[in-house]
This record gives structure tokens, sequence and C-alpha cells, in this order.
């Protein structure tokens, strides 16, 4: 199963084996990653499952969609490497991938 | 009794608001005993997709938990799946449970949900009349999900209406009878109503609106549903969709102040204070709108009770409320909801339906107190932070489209 290593916004580091065709966020919900609310469950309806991704793994995460864009227009801390992570689907060429965590997602 | 002193927790009912306390009590440091009591066979999971992506198959089970089965014995939370609790001792403090055994507690949270209201019609009982709440309810009806099945959904409600999608996706032939003369009458303005109505008829569904069930027929298994006005549709199965009735059954029981659900001041707690009640079995007062008591069937309120609740359990900062938030999805549409619409005086769009991506903004004289956003994330999460943080905008400067929505939430008094 890839592994996916989300970094706390204090540094601490989390390593989640993120089985293939599940969300950058429901993995880390599923191993209690905190940082990562996720109140709706994926529904692209909170807005609270926000990340960063490593610049080195933008091209593969791919872009943001136009729902989750004006999602994320209303976040805290909006980078330009803004991800909501129910958005991102975990495959095989996601292995190893680096998300960086918000301070708050509310 | 001061969080300190607490070392037994109790939870009744083992669904989202009932999961994420013990959950959230364990995160948040609570070393003490936790017991998660649940009627069902699997630990807690989400109820929402039942009517969508479940139904239609695109996730499973395990999809649909919370969190893995495994998590409940590493993080020493006593998981009793299957299992009802009875009776509420409340003056020794005990919980007794299906079986005789009693369990002590030093605080008890009641997550015990709602269950479907049956149709109060003969013929309820049939083989092929579901009831649409578990997971099971689901199961038992998805093999006869088919093309070219015939389903009646009996109510337009959004479990209704959600399930009447996924099965013209899925090929059915789907009829709506509605008692009211339009559909999501409880929940929604005639204007978004209209919408969805236009929506599904295109979408093939057929409605029966101001129809009046009389009669389920069929000998085992359904064949049809008669009307009092002598019309009957013929049904290879029908969907109950006609609300829910919050169980409130142990609250009775042992005595604590039931109105429209169990009613909690606004930490949750009940006329015990040992006690506390959240999800959709209990009322609280709601900050956003006068402290009027409000019982929300949705996950943001399953939520918000988990969060309360761990906050005054392990003496953490208090959570600080949201305002009340919804979803539906249909077709390719997604519906967002902010906000408590009741008591509207007026409502203001902006776009327009037609493209199938605009937001119905309600008014209660000056203020803003909700929004129906359809495909407009925006506009939705725009509102929503406007209600928590009780600003408005001047309606007339929502039509006005060429003012992004972030522009006009910065400005907003």
């Amino acid at each position: 199963m890839p592994k996916i290593t989300y970094i706390e916004a204090s540094g601490k580091e989390h390593v989640v084996e993120a089985p293939i065709g599940q969300t950058v966020m429901e993995a880390a919900v599923k191993h209690a990653v905190p940082g990562i609310d996720a109140d709706c469950g994926g529904a692209c309806a909170c807005a609270t499952c926000h990340v960063y991704v490593d610049p080195e793994w933008l091209s593969k995460t791919g872009e943001q969609n136009s729902m989750e864009q004006s999602m994320l227009d209303f976040a805290n801390d909006v980078e330009d490497n803004s991800r909501l992570s129910c958005q991102i689907k975990v495959s095989a060429e996601l292995d190893g991938l680096v998300v960086r965590l918000p301070k708050s997602q509310h | 009794m001061s969080p300190g002193e607490i070392k037994r927790v109790i939870i009744i009912g083992a669904g989202q608001a009932g999961g994420e306390t013990a959950q959230r009590l364990r995160q948040g440091g609570f070393a003490g005993d936790i017991t998660l009591i649940g009627e069902e066979p699997a630990p807690p999971y989400q109820r929402p997709p039942l009517s969508k992506g479940y139904l239609k198959g695109d996730l499973d089970m395990d999809r649909l938990l919370l969190r893995p089965a495994s998590v409940y014995a590493e993080e020493n939370i006593t998981l009793l799946t299957s299992l009802r609790a009875v009776w509420i001792d409340r003056a020794n403090k005990r919980v007794r449970v299906e079986g005789g055994r009693e369990l002590p507690y030093d605080a008890l949270v009641l997550a015990t949900g709602a269950k479907p209201r049956k149709l109060p019609l003969v013929g309820a009982d049939l083989a092929g009349v579901h009831l649409f709440r578990t997971a099971a309810d689901v199961d038992a009806l998805k093999p006869h999900f088919v093309r070219d099945a015939k389903l009646v959904v009996v109510g337009a409600g959004y479990i209704g209406l959600e399930a009447a999608a996924v099965a013209r996706q899925l090929g059915l032939h789907v009829t709506v009878i509605e008692t009211a003369v339009r559909p999501l009458a409880r929940v929604t303005s005639p204007e978004v109503a209209g919408f969805f109505l236009d929506e599904h008829t295109r979408q093939g569904v057929q409605f029966v609106l101001g129809g009046q069930p009389a009669v389920i027929k069929g000998r085992e298994r359904v064949t049809g549903v008669a009307l009092v006005d002598g019309m009957e549709i013929p049904a290879d199965i029908v969907i109950a969709g006609i609300g829910v009735t919050p169980d409130v059954a142990l609250a009775e029981q042992c005595g604590l102040t039931v109105e429209n659900g169990i009613v909690t001041d606004a930490l949750c707690q009940t006329s015990d204070p040992a006690i506390f009640a959240i999800g959709d079995c209990a009322a609280r007062p709601m900050a956003h709108f006068d402290g009027r008591m409000a019982r929300l069937e949705s996950v943001h309120n399953a939520m918000e009770g988990a969060k309360i609740v761990a906050a005054a359990l392990t003496g953490a900062k208090p959570h600080t409320v949201e305002a009340p938030w919804f979803w539906s999805d249909q077709y390719d549409l997604k519906l967002q909801i902010a906000g408590l619409f009741q008591g509207y005086d007026n409502v203001v769009l902006r776009g327009v339906m037609a493209d199938r991506s605009f937001a119905a903004f309600y008014y209660k004289g000056p203020k803003l107190i909700a929004v129906d956003a359809v495909n407009r994330p925006a506009e939705y999460l725009g509102a929503k932070m406007l209600i928590q943080t009780g600003r408005t905008i001047p309606p007339g400067e929502l039509e006005d489209e060429t003012r992004p929505m972030k522009e006009l939430v910065a400005a907003a008094r």
C-alpha cells in the first residue's frame, strides 16, 4: 500500500499506509491523524481537511477542482499548494507523498 | 462533578455522535473507562452516504466506518455492538443492558439517534417495503434496486429524493408520493423546492404531489401503492421516507425532560447533570438563533455534540459552536445549506436556477439566517461565516454577480 506522511503544524510526523482508491483525507482520519477534521466525511461540504502538498508532489496530486477552489477561498492560511485532502485519490503513484497540515481547520 | 472525578463514561448509541464522543474523549486525554453501546452490529459509521454512494454501490461498508474496527481496542474503548441498553438507574448511576448486566457510570452520554417512521398503512410490513436508516436497511434494499424495477418513494424529503436520484441513475422507474403540495416542504423554500422538482422531473421521476397513500398492496411482496383517490401505482419496492422520531425511550424511562427530543442546555447537559444528550435524539438552544431550541438531524449536529461533551468531560477549552450546516447530493447537484431558514421573510437569489448553479439567501428582517447553495460552494461557505459571526450582506448586493462572494463577505457588517 502507498505510504503517506502527514506532518502536523508542530512538526510531528505520521506515516500511514493508505489503500489505493481511498482519499488522502480518509487514510488520515482512519488512523486518527490529528489536524484533519473532515467533519463531512469527504462530501466536500466542510473544508476541514485542508493540507499543503509538498511542492515536489504537486504534479502527481493534480490540481484543485473548481468546487475545491471555491471552498479553499474561505479557508485560513491558504497557499498555492493548498488542497482539500478529500479530493486527492490515493494511487500507486502517490507512494511516499508528503502533506503538511495547517495550524487549525476552523 | 468536576472533570477530574469522572472515571467511567458510558455512551449509549454508537452512531456518528456516540462514536465521535468516544474518539474525542481519548484524543482529549481522558484516561478513564469508555464504554460505547450500540444496537447495530457495525462499529460507528457515517449515515449520509447510505442514500447516496452506498446505495449506488460506489462505497462499501469499510469506507463508511468512522474508524477501523480495530481502533476501539487499540484505544481501550469498550465497544459493545448488537446490544441494547434497556434501563437507566439515575439514583445509582447504572445502565442495564439486555441480558441483565449492569454497568456503572460517572457520566452518561445519550446518543440514541432517531427511528425512521413506519408507514401508518395496511401492508407496511410486506416484503419490499423498506425503511431507510441503517446499513442493514440499505443492504436489504440493494438486491432489488436494479434496472427497470418499479420504485415508489413515499415522502419527498432529502432522503427520499436522494434515493430517487440514485434509482434513476441505476435505471429504475421512480414515482415519488408526497402528501404536501411540494417536495422538501419542511426543509426549504418553495423556490428551491421547485428547482428540485423540475430537476427530478427532467431526470424522469414521476411525482404525485398532494397524494394520500391509503394502502400498500400485495400478498407477500408489495405490488403497488393505492391512494385514497383510487389511483394505484405499481411497485416492486417501496421506500418510506417520511421522517424520523427521536429515540427518547430511555430518557423518558429515567425521567429526563423530553419535549421534541431530550432537552439539554447549550453544553448538551440534560435535566440530570451527570447525563448528556447529543445528536438526533436531543434538542439544544441554538447560539446563532437567539437561543431558540432546535433538534437537528445532521452530521454537523452529531459532531458538534461530541465536541461539546468531550470538552466538558476532559475540562478542555469549550468548543466554539458553528452555524448549522447540511448537504444533499442529487445527480450532479451538490446542495449545501448553512443556517436555519425557518421564519424567513425574504429570499434573495444569486445566480439563476436554469444554470444549475445558484444560491438562495434567507433573511429575517435585515438579518441573514440561512443559505441553500446549489453547486455554489463559495456562497455556502461565505454565508456560513456570516451567520456564525452575526454579519449580513444587504440583499441588493447579492444579486450583483460581478462582485465575488469573497469580496461581499469581507465587506459585510
